[in-house]
């Protein structure tokens, strides 16, 4: 009889795979990234110690000691607080307490403060009450602590913003306005991610992770990257994580560029040197889980796209794996024995710097 | 939650029980891989790389440092004042201590 053994859909949902199809999904999964993104696929070995990982007979699987690595966050302490449209657990809990037991309860290697919406935009009109929770929390914890939000150029729109929707002038095909219009909202998201961080700066934060990236498509990332740069002019010592939205920067305006780089299109690999010299420290990439195929599939896929970001980056890189990305199922409370095999996977094959 | 404590378990470097907020610190302030903030801080410590995850070597050279420790030990640095010595161990400068001492000079 063949031995099967147990893993997941992209979903979640429990599966039972043989050796053989395990390997078959890691190297189509693989074959799909190196053709997307035109990079290396994973060599023979490098699926043989995957299916290793995936077929653990144990529940929960850990990297080998000396091999672990940082751990940053998004969302911070809005997963104890918040609700289930932040995938928080309802705990009523300030942020100061949020913070606490992330270092000592849970032994967090490092933090983040959020705002409750953890978009930047409305966190101007509560900068002062941010501001006050950020020296409260600074007085009292030890690893480091970043404000972390989201760039979110789509509330700069309309009806949320001042601007008019691109995606109703693109129906219209009034694509110059569309592009004037995310050129416009991206010069204000510049402007207020970077007021906001003076401000926090001010408060003793350590600094800032730009969380979600590109969510609202190149004009996202050009307004991060000018925000990144600006903010790394006037603080030279602020600590900079910039994680991504997505796999692929969706070129929504088509035409923005970066140091002589068009924005539209660019996978993880591409993206990192150019977060890395507009001034950040530390970079987030990002590969999208797909539902509809198995984890070795999209563990595959994930890993090589990583492990080629992890390559070109000249800074380290914190591979984003929260619910529906870096190989992990897209489901709100993701097995643990899915995250534990992808988290090994990343740090022992694509050699990430953090998690 | 339980996906960020799955991560913390399986790769993370259990912060101040161990010696992971310390390596963070020097990937987030020198941008150093890796292995560069594991040799750093290391040495900084006078311990082996295999060490800045091992609770058991580091709550004694923490308690020892003053650099903060996972458990409420009462008199303790905690805070501001166990950064203030994170920052003369690894020599670098720290935001909010910055902003202490301002404040207090």
């Amino acid at each position: 009889m063949t031995t099967e053994y147990a893993l997941r859909m992209g979903d979640g949902k429990r599966i039972f795979l043989t050796k053989e199809q395990i390997i078959a999904d890691l190297e189509d999964g693989s074959a799909d990234a190196a053709d997307l993104g035109e990079i290396q696929a994973l060599s023979g070995d490098e699926i043989d110690k995957l299916a290793e990982i995936l077929m653990t007979p144990s529940r929960m699987v850990g990297v080998e000691p000396g091999k672990e690595v940082p751990v940053t966050h998004d969302i911070g302490t809005i997963r104890i607080d918040g609700d289930q449209g932040n995938s928080g657990v309802g705990i009523p809990s300030s942020r100061l307490i949020g913070s606490m037991m992330h270092e000592r309860a849970f032994g967090a290697d490092t933090m983040e403060l959020g705002h409750i919406d953890y978009s930047f935009k409305p966190v101007k009109p509560v900068i002062a009450q941010e501001m006050q929770t950020m020296e409260v929390c600074q007085q009292n914890m030890i690893v480091p602590l970043l404000y972390g939000a989201m760039p979110n150029m789509g509330l700069y729109y309309t009806p949320d913003g001042p601007f008019e929707n691109p995606g109703d002038l693109m129906k219209s095909f009034k694509i110059k306005e569309a592009q004037e219009s995310m050129e416009h909202a991206a010069e204000h998201l510049t402007r207020d991610m970077v007021w906001i961080m003076q401000r926090l700066m001010s408060s003793g934060a350590d600094g800032v992770n730009f969380d979600t990236i590109g969510a609202a498509g190149d004009g996202d990332f050009f307004a991060s990257l000018h925000a990144i740069e600006s903010l790394r002019k006037q603080y030279p010592d602020i600590y900079i994580e910039a994680g991504m939205a997505g796999e692929l920067l969706l070129g929504l305006h088509g035409e923005m560029e970066y140091d002589g780089t068009t924005l539209a299109g660019l996978w993880p690999h591409q993206q990192a040197p150019l977060a890395a010299k507009a001034g950040a420290n530390i970079f987030g990439p990002v590969v999208n889980t797909n539902t509809s195929r198995t984890s070795p599939w999209n563990l595959g896929r994930a890993v090589t796209f990583i492990k080629a970001a992890v390559e070109a980056s000249p800074i380290p890189c914190h591979v984003n794996m929260g619910m529906g990305v870096g190989g992990i199922p897209m489901f709100e409370t993701p097995t643990i024995d899915a995250v534990s095999r992808a988290s090994k996977a990343m740090v022992e094959i694509a050699g990430v710097d953090g998690i | 939650m339980g996906m960020p404590i799955s991560h913390i378990m399986t790769s993370g470097m259990s912060g101040i029980r161990a010696a992971g907020d310390l390596v963070a610190r020097m990937q987030l302030s020198k941008n150093m891989r890796i292995a560069d903030a594991k040799d750093y801080v290391a040495k900084k410590l006078e311990v082996s790389t295999l060490d800045l995850s091992d609770e058991y070597v580091m709550r004694e050279l923490r308690d020892d440092l003053g650099i903060g420790v996972i458990t409420s030990v009462a008199g303790a640095p905690k805070g501001i004042a166990a950064k203030m010595n994170i920052e003369k161990l690894l020599d670098i400068k720290i935001n909010c201590c910055e902003k202490f001492r301002n404040q207090v000079d």
